[in-house]
């Protein structure tokens, strides 16, 4: 088996295609190219090789779920449920994505030219070395970093498919966020934020992590940094470690 | 019940039900083949319990004719509904639903149409409008005629459905050979209710259908409400509802397909509070005077009659749709990859915010 391999997706059963893919990587693929992806679920799932993918056409839910250490391109739009409970490498997405990326996420990275959905972030979690990071070039849905407990997801609002009145982001953005950070670049009514949380100005530390990512974005689709950095940037961040510590069982 | 053993080796696909429509806005004619391929990408978002499609265009030759489809549990419940309908209606056409033998369905009910117009004496409802007394003899033979349900009742439209995939059901009817202006396709994951053939999507009423993907937890306030404007449910499918709340709100009160959008998904009462004074006060009646025909629950419906094509998410957007235009074409998936398989290149593809409805409209 060669290093690089191309698989030609076109009517083939999402079964067969990760079949297929699988025993690329057995064989000591390190590049796969996939063609006339239309749907097929759980591409790259639980690969956890360093191999590269890279993917055109649409794929189906579900991508990148449990990866460790690959990366996957995708020329093209995704669906739902991108990098699910993903654990490192990273995936780009040259178009925008469904609802639900990054969910659980606890480690990688994931990039997205343009929109995301809703449901964002929801659940991402960090623990020592493992810090997951989601840039986003577009606008997000509501339920952004919903319940996060670590992480960092950066949104630029820049380059979206939405009407200009499109708001950024939605309602309940980081509603019961115990942990990780939020950054987003413009304005964000206040009233969109999830109980007790603020929008706060960023420091230098903040700027130079959003500047070190959003460096990497900006390569992998062709946008300038120093565009992206003129913006002026807010965080969200949790108001308490156990925000409702006290809402069952009081405590004091 | 306790799981097996090995229960980790179950071999269980996890789904939600799949939509799928495409419009025509100049009725130029698209063949069945394009939303069955659309539907067949999405095979797995449903189980093999329910599959159906409603065309829009299809009978342009008997175009001022209601085209009733019955699905009967044998000739005598069919028997049962033709008594009813020469009552009420001079039947032009009686004819078998042109079907197919194939391997995936290996039972189906009786299956017929007729092309009907109303009889000039009515026996009865006199003083109703012809919509009306329409919908009061479709009502009648699905509650009071044993063994039959009329399962599409407009003009120039069918609705064909039953229990099995999409693609399998396109092919017991033969929707390969037809074409329309405008098409919806549903691919069912049955949740709360039997998987049985008038289960199944679109759900009709005169010219409307509806697919769905989602659960209607207020199906029973909605029922109730429903019930006291004398529609009855009886598909066992919370999504029912939907296609008479839509004749009640738009056909009889005369409410815009936007304002019915606000009745089924209406904005919290927070965001109505944040509103300028007209459009609060406007939003405040919807939601008294509708309370009970508000949906509750996830849902991604998309609604056709022969005026267009609608797509409506739930407030929280709990359930995906996508929306693609190609030139004259509006295409609304559950997935971006159906779409692209009957369309690879795209003018726009865009997600509409939950609650937004995206109408388009035929031109004439």
């Amino acid at each position: 088996m060669a290093k690089k391999c191309t698989l030609d997706a076109q009517g083939v059963y999402y079964r067969q295609l990760n079949e297929q893919i699988r025993e690329a990587v057995r064989d000591g693929a390190v590049e796969i190219e996939l063609d006339n992806v239309r749907g097929q679920r759980y591409i790259g799932n639980s690969v956890e090789a360093p191999v590269h993918f890279t993917i055109h056409g649409v794929p189906g839910q579900d991508l990148g779920m449990f990866m460790r250490g690959a990366t996957i391109r995708v020329e093209g739009n995704a669906q739902d449920g991108v990098g699910n409970t993903m654990d490192d490498g990273e995936i780009q997405i040259n178009g925008m994505s469904g609802d639900v990326l990054g969910y659980a996420m606890r480690g990688g990275r994931i990039l997205v030219k343009q929109d995301v959905g809703y449901r964002v972030g929801i659940h991402m979690k960090s623990y020592m070395e493992k810090q997951p990071v989601i840039v986003a070039g577009g606008k997000a849905g509501d339920f952004l970093g919903e319940y996060m407990a670590g992480g960092a997801i950066i949104l630029l609002g820049m380059d979206s498919t939405m009407d200009k009145k499109a708001p950024i982001t939605g309602r309940s953005l980081g509603t019961g966020m115990h942990g990780g950070i939020i950054y987003i670049r413009g304005d964000v009514p206040e009233y969109q934020l999830g109980p007790g949380l603020q929008l706060e100005s960023i420091n230098e530390e903040d700027e130079a992590f959003i500047r070190s990512h959003v460096a990497d974005w900006a390569k992998a689709f062709g946008k300038s940094v120093d565009e992206v950095m003129e913006g002026k940037f807010k965080k969200v961040t949790p108001f308490s470690h156990r925000p409702y510590g006290n809402m069952y069982v009081g405590t004091n | 019940m306790k799981a097996p053993n090995d229960f980790w080796h179950f071999d269980k696909d996890i789904s939600g039900c799949g939509v799928f429509g495409v419009i025509d806005k100049k009725k130029k004619l698209i063949p069945g083949t394009m939303p069955i391929d659309a539907m067949a990408t999405m095979h797995d978002r449903g189980n093999g319990l329910g599959g159906g499609f409603a065309a829009y265009g299809i009978y342009p030759e008997h175009a001022d004719l209601y085209a009733f489809h019955l699905m009967c549990d044998d000739q005598a419940g069919l028997d049962r509904a033709e008594e009813i309908i020469k009552q009420y209606f001079d039947i032009k056409i009686s004819e078998p639903i042109p079907t197919r033998k194939v391997q995936a369905i290996k039972e189906s009910p009786l299956m017929w149409r007729f092309f009907l117009s109303p009889k000039e004496d009515r026996p009865k409802w006199q003083d109703v409008g012809e919509d009306d007394y329409v919908v009061n003899i479709v009502m009648h033979i699905n509650n009071r005629v044993p063994g039959a349900f009329v399962f599409s009742s407009g003009k120039n439209m069918g609705a064909f459905k039953g229990v099995g995939f999409p693609e399998d059901i396109a092919d017991f009817f033969r929707l390969d050979e037809y074409s329309g202006y405008m098409w919806t396709g549903h691919n069912r994951f049955p949740t709360n209710t039997p998987g049985w053939w008038g289960g199944a999507h679109p759900f009709t009423l005169l010219d409307w259908a509806i697919v769905h993907n989602g659960e209607i937890s207020s199906y029973g306030i909605n029922r109730r409400y429903l019930c006291q404007h004398d529609y009855e449910c009886n598909m066992m499918t919370d999504t029912e509802v939907v296609a008479y709340l839509l004749d009640l709100l738009i056909r009889k009160h005369g409410l815009s397909h936007e304002m019915a959008c606000k009745v089924f998904a209406p904005p919290f009462w927070d965001e109505i509070e944040r509103m300028p004074k007209d459009e609060r006060e406007a939003y405040e009646a919807l939601r008294m005077v509708y309370g009970p025909a508000m949906l509750n629950g996830p849902f991604a419906i998309l609604v056709t009659d022969s005026n267009g094509m609608m797509g409506l998410n739930d407030r929280v957007k709990l359930r995906p749709l996508v929306i693609g235009e190609k030139d004259d074409m509006v295409f609304m998936s559950s997935e971006e990859s159906s779409i692209r398989e009957v369309c690879r290149e795209l003018d726009r593809v865009w997600a509409p915010k939950a609650g937004e409805p995206v109408i388009v409209k035929l031109e004439d």
